[in-house]
């Protein structure tokens, strides 16, 4: 097992620190100030050398699994590989250098790129304006279902307070609802994992703003029903949003405005390789049809004989808003429009092919092995479910102790316990950029859980064994909060904070 | 294929192993007429060395002019080692820390964050990180109405010397949830709070959160004790936004008034991130203990692990979407982790000496540069009063074609204000940081005087 690393604030002493970083002290420099306003005494930061720091946080980025090392097969988050290029050249230095505020003239380059990023995202999307605006997935949400709000209250429609969303969505679709000021109503699906029609039409009324859907669903499944859903909820008076998370599997071949849905929120995190980052920035433009173009959040970018300016209020009157201080994320925009450009036409139909021939791959090689699809009738999408309920119940493991031991035998865990309705789930999404050689590997790895669940349970239910740290007591992290370095060891009654 | 490692060979075979004859087959499921054609508006792929070239044409198209606008994103030296380990794979290619035991580098950073950002603000706990400052200070807004709970009314007070933009997004952000935001007049000769204003708003119903912007968008300061004994005396909580670095030398919110603030946001670009257009950047937020629960976004834990050893994991996730679905905090599922990870390694490299200087340095540039600019004929300081990096100038013609003709000699000259605050118009906002030098500061005035000694018709839109 791996040493621990201390703190970055156990390491140094007062009075060091990496002094050629900072500027040369003024004096007096800052006697203007009102004495009551300054501070009397300075926080408590790290006091470290430049190479302590150097390799502090490289001993921490080697506690990581990520995709540069590990096959990170997390159903629903798109971990395909994030090419080099796309920092780098996202990462010039003008384009590092240019202030948010910069007057148009002194920004065509990056403008440009982005205008274009906003054609080729309509193009692909099937819809008939994007904007770039928001900082993530949930907040393309947010805008989405913002945007469906504005719409109706412009028509005078305003009893329309409800939006439906199956049950199997991600959190984000209830949780987005209610930020929007709208009452939720969850449906069934049914056991081929489509939308039960039957319960769609008893919820559509008069008080319907929209639904919420994920194609291909959650369950890694096509929605077969998309037509007839379209034309409930249209009929209805209501709005189609399309949650983008798992657009990957459909890239170049369907598109969200062909199928009908009104507006759709892109994970450019996701299906447009821009970096995970631990955890953030992602990117969640939202592209919508004719009807909900006024509302889009603001700027936008507005070309005109090839000169490129943001447009703003004063261009689009009913827009929902600003979501950033700014204009989003738009370093994370650069490299979703390296990527797209290197992609091509051709590269992105070739996306949606092979991560759809890698999921229905591997889902057929670990049935052969033994597991159970949740949904063995239907052809899987860019992801897939299987349903450890058998081996749970026969060798009493779970998901999570599976889930664990992969990471020993050098792959990150699929995503486990999503979605809620399927008992013991694993969701397995091994993305177009992995080869047949690294599916296969994987395959081999879960025919030796389970093998160990009828010869070495005991291996399996304590797993993980070869990470940084064992298995972690989270009931005692939520019981005991210790949020914040104090100085003493983990566990001490006085670490709590 | 670009990034597709599949041989010919590897595709047969695995169509052989699923059972079908070809890709098209594992799309049957869809109906037929909903299947695209042609991708006719992307343009065909290009190669690395191609998408080089026309990256790095568009970006010399745009240039490095020298910048002297700040107005909520600053440009600050940053060192070569924040980036050159925030880039590592394992940093910049990992996800959301759900499998901790995988990625206790990733958490365990968070939770040094969480300190620093704790100890700077002084506050007791913080989460790891919003997406800017403007959405976290909405988020503070609807977190503000779960937290206080002597007040019913939802109204939030925004004075009209926070962000304008803040106040936008708030609006955006929090407003369907019947938020009301209601402004606040800023005294005309200081640029600061009026306090008479606040207390017309007190008589007109109870209030349940004050937001004050520290320094504030004019880079005045605001008398933050006196507010926050106001807000208490009022039942209200007392939202604070301040600029990171200035609490390299300005005392932290956890010290105003008689009780501090009770919810501290801001934007983290400062430190560590580059100006990048506008994005990513990182919000962040701290607060008192007993809100902790009403908090939004990931929080990183310290735990023990089964065999009694210390590790990281994130925690209170019963306030998430993940879990509580419609009644969660935030739909907020991200933070920003790699915009944190840079901060986290900023300021560790600063520390708390580094960040003074820098504070210091970037307030004493700001003074040279106001004091050179006012001994122009035409440019006069537009408030009495101190000030941290950022001041509001005068002009005795139109803004914007002075920063136009600015900008044609390479220099951004400032953040006009006459959409947001005609009432001081011609005015703008300038900044100058620690990254501005004697030279840069003596270039600027000459252009800007050159400029106004010119007719004033001169400089106007053709």
């Amino acid at each position: 097992m791996a040493m621990r690393e201390p703190t970055i604030f156990e390491y140094g002493a007062p009075g060091r620190g990496a002094s050629d970083q900072w500027p040369t002290p003024g004096t007096d420099a800052v006697a203007d100030i009102p004495p009551a306003l300054r501070r009397e005494r300075r926080p408590r930061l790290p006091e470290a050398s430049e190479l302590d720091v150097v390799r502090h946080f490289t001993r921490l980025s080697q506690r990581n699994f990520c995709i540069d090392t590990h096959f990170y097969p997390l159903g629903s988050c798109t971990m395909k590989y994030n090419p080099k290029a796309c920092n780098q050249y996202a990462m010039l230095p003008e384009f590092l250098g240019r202030h948010p505020l910069a007057p148009a003239a002194s920004s065509q380059g990056v403008l440009r790129c982005l205008h274009e990023l906003q054609e080729i995202l309509k193009t692909v999307t099937g819809m008939s304006a994007v904007s770039l605006v928001p900082m993530a997935g949930a907040q393309g949400e947010f805008a989405g279902v913002s945007m469906i709000r504005a719409y109706h209250r412009s028509r005078g429609d305003v009893a329309r307070d409800e939006i439906v969303v199956p049950e199997a969505a991600h959190g984000t679709n209830p949780a987005t609802a209610t930020m929007c000021g709208f009452r939720v109503r969850e449906i069934p699906v049914d056991a081929d994992g489509d939308v039960d029609l039957a319960a769609l039409r008893a919820a559509v009324g008069p008080r319907t703003a929209g639904i919420m859907l994920t194609n291909p669903s959650t369950l890694g499944v096509f929605e077969r029903h998309i037509v007839e859903i379209e034309q409930i909820v249209h009929g209805a008076g209501g709005l189609l949003y399309y949650d983008g998370a798992n657009l990957n599997a459909i890239l170049g071949k369907v598109r969200p405005g062909d199928m009908g849905f009104d507006v759709i929120h892109m994970n450019l995190h996701k299906t447009f390789s821009t970096p995970h980052g631990g955890g953030g920035p992602g990117a969640g433009a939202v592209g919508v049809n004719e009807r909900l173009a006024p509302f889009v959040p603001i700027p936008v970018v507005g070309e005109d004989g090839g000169s490129y300016r943001w447009l703003d209020e004063a261009d689009r009157p009913q827009t929902i808003g600003r979501l950033s201080t700014f204009m989003g994320n738009v370093g994370v925009l650069l490299r979703a429009y390296i990527y797209v450009r290197m992609l091509g036409r051709d590269g992105m139909r070739a996306v949606g092919d092979h991560a759809t021939l890698n999921a229905n791959y591997l889902c057929v090689r670990l049935a052969a092995l033994g597991f159970d699809p949740a949904y063995p009738s239907r052809r899987a999408s860019h992801e897939f479910l299987i349903t450890l309920k058998r081996q749970a119940r026969q060798y009493e493991i779970s998901a999570m102790d599976v889930a664990k031991r992969l990471l020993d035998l050098g792959f990150h865990a699929p995503t486990t316990y999503f979605p809620l309705i399927v008992p013991e789930c694993l969701l397995i999404e091994p993305t177009e950029t992995e080869s047949k050689a690294t599916l296969d590997a994987f395959a081999a790895a879960m025919a030796r859980i389970l093998e160990e669940m009828q010869n070495d349970r005991e291996r399996l239910k304590s797993a993980p064994h070869a990470t940084p740290v064992r298995r972690l007591d989270d009931v005692r992290a939520a019981k005991q909060l210790d949020l914040t370095w104090t100085g003493t060891p983990a566990g001490s009654p006085s670490a709590s904070a | 294929m670009a990034f597709i490692p599949h041989t010919r060979a590897d595709v047969e075979e695995m169509l052989a192993a699923i059972g079908v004859a070809n890709l098209d087959a594992l799309f049957e499921e869809i109906p037929a007429t909903l299947r695209a054609g042609e991708l006719t508006g992307v343009p065909a792929a290009l190669n690395e060395m191609q998408i080089g070239r026309l990256m790095r044409e568009r970006a010399a198209q745009d240039g490095t002019p020298c910048c002297f606008i700040g107005a909520g994103a600053y440009e600050h030296h940053i060192p070569a080692a924040v980036w050159a380990v925030t880039t590592r794979g394992e940093f910049y290619t990992a996800y959301t820390p759900y499998q901790a035991e995988a990625s206790q580098g990733t958490l365990q950073l968070l939770y040094e964050f969480q300190t620093m950002i704790a100890a700077l603000t002084g506050m007791e706990v913080s989460n790891a990180s919003l997406y800017d400052g403007a959405s976290a200070t909405g988020e503070a807004c609807l977190m503000a109405v779960r937290a206080n709970r002597k007040s019913t009314s939802r109204r939030i007070l925004v004075p009209a010397t926070l962000h304008p933009r803040y106040r936008e997004v708030a609006r955006a952000v929090a407003g369907q949830q019947g938020l009301a935001f209601e402004p606040v007049a800023y005294d005309p000769a200081r640029g600061t709070i009026a306090l008479d204003a606040l207390d017309a708003a007190a008589a007109a119903g109870d209030v349940t959160a004050l937001v004050v912007q520290q320094p504030n968008f004019f880079g005045g300061f605001e008398a933050v004790d006196a507010l926050t004994d106001w807000a208490h005396a009022h039942d209200a909580l007392l939202v604070a936004v301040v600029n990171p670095t200035s609490l390299g030398v300005l005392r932290s919110p956890g010290e105003w008034g008689a009780r501090g603030a009770d919810i501290v946001v801001g934007e983290g670009q400062p430190l560590g991130v580059p100006l990048s257009s506008g994005g990513p950047y990182f919000g962040f937020m701290t607060t008192r203990k007993e809100f902790v629960r009403h908090m939004p976004g990931r929080i990183v834990g310290r735990t023990l692990d089964s065999a009694g050893q210390e590790g990281y994991t994130l925690t209170l996730q019963a306030r998430e979407q993940h879990i509580r679905r419609a009644k969660a905090t935030s739909n907020i599922c991200t933070n920003q982790g790699l915009l944190v990870t840079a901060a986290t390694i900023y300021l560790s490299l600063m520390g708390a000496e580094g960040l003074e200087r820098t504070a210091s340095a970037a307030h004493a540039r700001t003074r040279q540069l106001r004091d050179a600019l006012v001994r122009i004929p035409g440019v006069r300081a537009a408030f009495d009063g101190p000030f941290f990096h950022e001041t509001v100038l005068r002009l005795d013609r139109p803004a914007a074609p002075v920063l136009e003709a600015l900008a044609a000699d390479g220099i951004l000259g400032g953040y006009d204000l006459a959409r947001d605050y005609p009432e001081l118009a011609p005015a703008i906002l300038v900044c100058a940081t620690e990254t501005k030098t004697d030279s840069d500061i003596e270039r600027y005035a000459a252009a800007l005087e050159r400029i106004l000694t010119q007719a004033p018709h001169s400089t106007a839109n053709p």
